[in-house]
């Protein structure tokens, strides 16, 4: 009898113990890894995917959903031990390389664990890989709607452009701004300078002087490194347009409209596919129709 | 079209550019004609741009705001010296450390107590009576219409030079780079020198980041100074570790990169990664051709031992 008891009572122990895993297996949160160039606050790019997964968080809850964000990692050698280290951890569910730069790491790594889903952007390229979701922002529509009133609002006639590097979606922006402020004042002067960095703060802040002292009112400029250049059109009465985040409480009097990017459309997609295993070869593009885009004040 | 890439304002854009590179530069050719290299310019520049800026958040006092900056640049001197003079470390190694370390501490201040990208009211500009207005060659605007910083920083270029040639200090500056063991003879404290004209180049660094983050830029990101404090150092061997010479490559840098971003501006029809190279292929031109007359400190890099020769 003694026997029986105690056989029963290991049986027991053994069934709740195995209730507890599978409960606790149930209850394993969705697990996200980020690497991103800039800082979370930056006002632009990083911010923009940090608010975003902060926006998932709150609607899955956070027991639910968490995530490791790697900030300030410009450097792209060391934003490929991290992408590494958590990709042969088994860790996470999903990992984004926030940054076009991140592209050729990610083509390299992604092949070596098919079991590991990952995102990358701003681009289109999954590079045929069946576990690269990759996502970008049509940036020229939001450029082209700030473009358009950017070229009404200005009365010099003179604006001034603050690009980074000449492409992804900074390229796009600059772009769709250009026709937009074409198209609603073909006589419009737009003055545009790539700077080639995105994180050079000073020559962005002297670029902005430059379009000043040539007599434009209206600024505009995509990237972290604009934080000067906002300085420079409040201190001379002109006018900012912003993309990316909204950068509405630097700009104070003299911010218009931001194109903000609300990359949690497109992490819904992704988490969802996920979820139906699917881990990849699909790419994803914010628009001002889907929501993934909204103009903001 | 010459003549808006030669406009008035493209040269009072080259004298902000300018600004930091001064301070910075003439603060390092300080330590380097005493013997010592300090490769951490751009991270003591990081401190003192971030001291600055948030002294001003806090205090609205722009004076402390300085004050804060020089400072700040004055102990990351002190350390930089203990590591260099009485450790007598690997200068070029231990600069990088010095340099890394201000990089992240100035970026994790920043992150703790101001987290977002804010600006602070700063340096406005100063229009000097009578000159402000000259026509001729568009002077006023060129030279007489900034802030107090760059005003200091222009100024700091002949100060320096009395400093270095014509005072007894810097003779002895002069003395423990050249030769140190002589110097030592004649009774010179060559640690101590090396310790003020590192402490100087220190203060001077901070300066220089303070002229970014509270007079030229008004706003603290990251990593504000991109790397600026590098040429600077570079800037001291263009100028034959002559305050001259390095007023003459700083100018010389910044009215490239003014230019080129007048290029730009203005539509003219090159790649935009050329524009962007121009300065440092003009800089790395005029540096070859000047690298035939370098007159290098001969103790530069060289820990002092006393008895050695």
């Amino acid at each position: 009898m003694k026997k029986f008891r105690l056989m029963m009572l290991v049986l027991v122990l053994l069934f709740s113990l195995s209730m507890l895993t599978a409960v606790t297996a149930q209850d394993e949160p969705f697990r996200v890894a980020v690497v991103s160039p800039s800082a979370i606050n930056d006002l632009a790019f990083s911010q923009s995917m940090y608010d975003a997964l902060l926006t998932i968080q709150a609607e899955m809850g956070e027991a639910n959903f968490v995530f490791d964000f790697q900030e300030g990692t410009f450097v792209v050698d060391d934003a490929a031990v991290a992408l590494r280290d958590w990709a042969s951890s088994g860790n996470y569910d999903l990992i984004i390389a926030h940054g076009s730069q991140y592209g050729s790491v990610l083509e390299q790594l992604a092949p070596e664990f098919p079991e590991v889903s990952f995102a990358w952007g701003t681009d289109v390229n999954t590079f045929g890989l069946d576990n690269v979701f990759a996502y970008t922002a049509a940036a020229d529509q939001g450029g082209f709607v700030n473009g358009a009133l950017a070229a009404l609002s200005s009365e010099s006639g003179i604006i001034g452009v603050v690009g980074p590097v000449e492409v992804g979606d900074a390229k796009a922006y600059v772009d769709g701004f250009i026709a937009g402020a074409k198209a609603a004042k073909p006589d419009i002067e737009i003055q545009v300078n790539y700077i080639g960095s995105f994180s050079d703060v000073p020559l962005a802040t002297e670029a902005a002087n430059t379009f000043i002292a040539n007599g434009a009112d209206v600024l505009t400029g995509s990237a972290q490194m604009v934080v000067g250049a906002i300085a420079v059109a409040q201190e001379n009465g002109a006018k900012w347009f912003g993309t990316q985040s909204s950068q509405s409480e630097l700009a104070g009097d003299a911010g218009v409209l931001f194109q903000v990017y609300h990359w949690e459309v497109v992490l819904r997609d992704i988490i969802a596919s996920i979820g139906e295993g699917k881990l990849g070869g699909e790419s994803y593009i914010l628009t001002l129709e889907n929501g993934g885009l909204v103009m903001e004040t | 079209m010459i003549e808006q890439l030669l406009a008035p304002s493209v040269f009072a854009a080259a004298m902000r550019l300018a600004t930091p590179y001064l301070f910075a530069s003439l603060g390092e050719m300080f330590g380097q004609r005493s013997g010592v290299l300090n490769l951490g310019v751009d991270g003591t520049m990081l401190m003192g741009a971030f001291f600055g800026f948030y002294t001003v958040m806090i205090t609205e006092s722009l004076l402390l705001g300085v004050l804060a900056a020089l400072i700040t640049g004055l102990i990351m001197g002190l350390v930089t010296a203990f590591i260099s003079v009485t450790l007598k470390a690997e200068q070029g190694i231990s600069g990088i450390g010095i340099y890394l370390f201000g990089l992240g501490m100035s970026e994790l201040l920043y992150q703790r107590l101001i987290g977002t990208p804010k600006s602070v009211s700063g340096f406005s500009n100063i229009y000097i009576p009578g000159l402000s207005d000259i026509e001729f060659l568009g002077i006023g605007e060129i030279f007489f219409r900034h802030n107090l910083l760059v005003y200091v920083a222009f100024a700091l270029v002949p100060v320096s030079a009395f400093i270095l040639n014509r005072t007894p200090f810097g003779l002895m500056i002069r003395a423990a780079g050249q030769n140190p063991q002589a110097a030592d003879a004649m009774g010179v404290n060559v640690t101590r020198v090396r310790y003020i004209t590192v402490m100087i180049g220190g203060m001077m660094a901070g300066l220089a980041g303070a002229s970014l983050s509270i007079a030229l830029l008004k706003v603290f990101q990251q990593n504000l100074t991109s790397g600026l404090g590098f040429i600077a150092v570079a800037l001291v061997y263009f100028g034959r570790w002559r305050p001259l010479g390095i007023l003459i490559g700083a100018m010389l840098f910044s009215v490239v990169q003014a230019i080129q971003l007048q290029i730009s501006a203005i539509g003219i029809d090159i790649p935009s990664e050329f524009a962007v190279m121009l300065p440092y292929v003009i800089t790395i031109i005029a540096l070859v051709f000047a690298s035939k007359r370098m007159e290098k400190p001969t103790a530069l890099t060289k820990p002092f031992e006393r008895g050695e020769s």
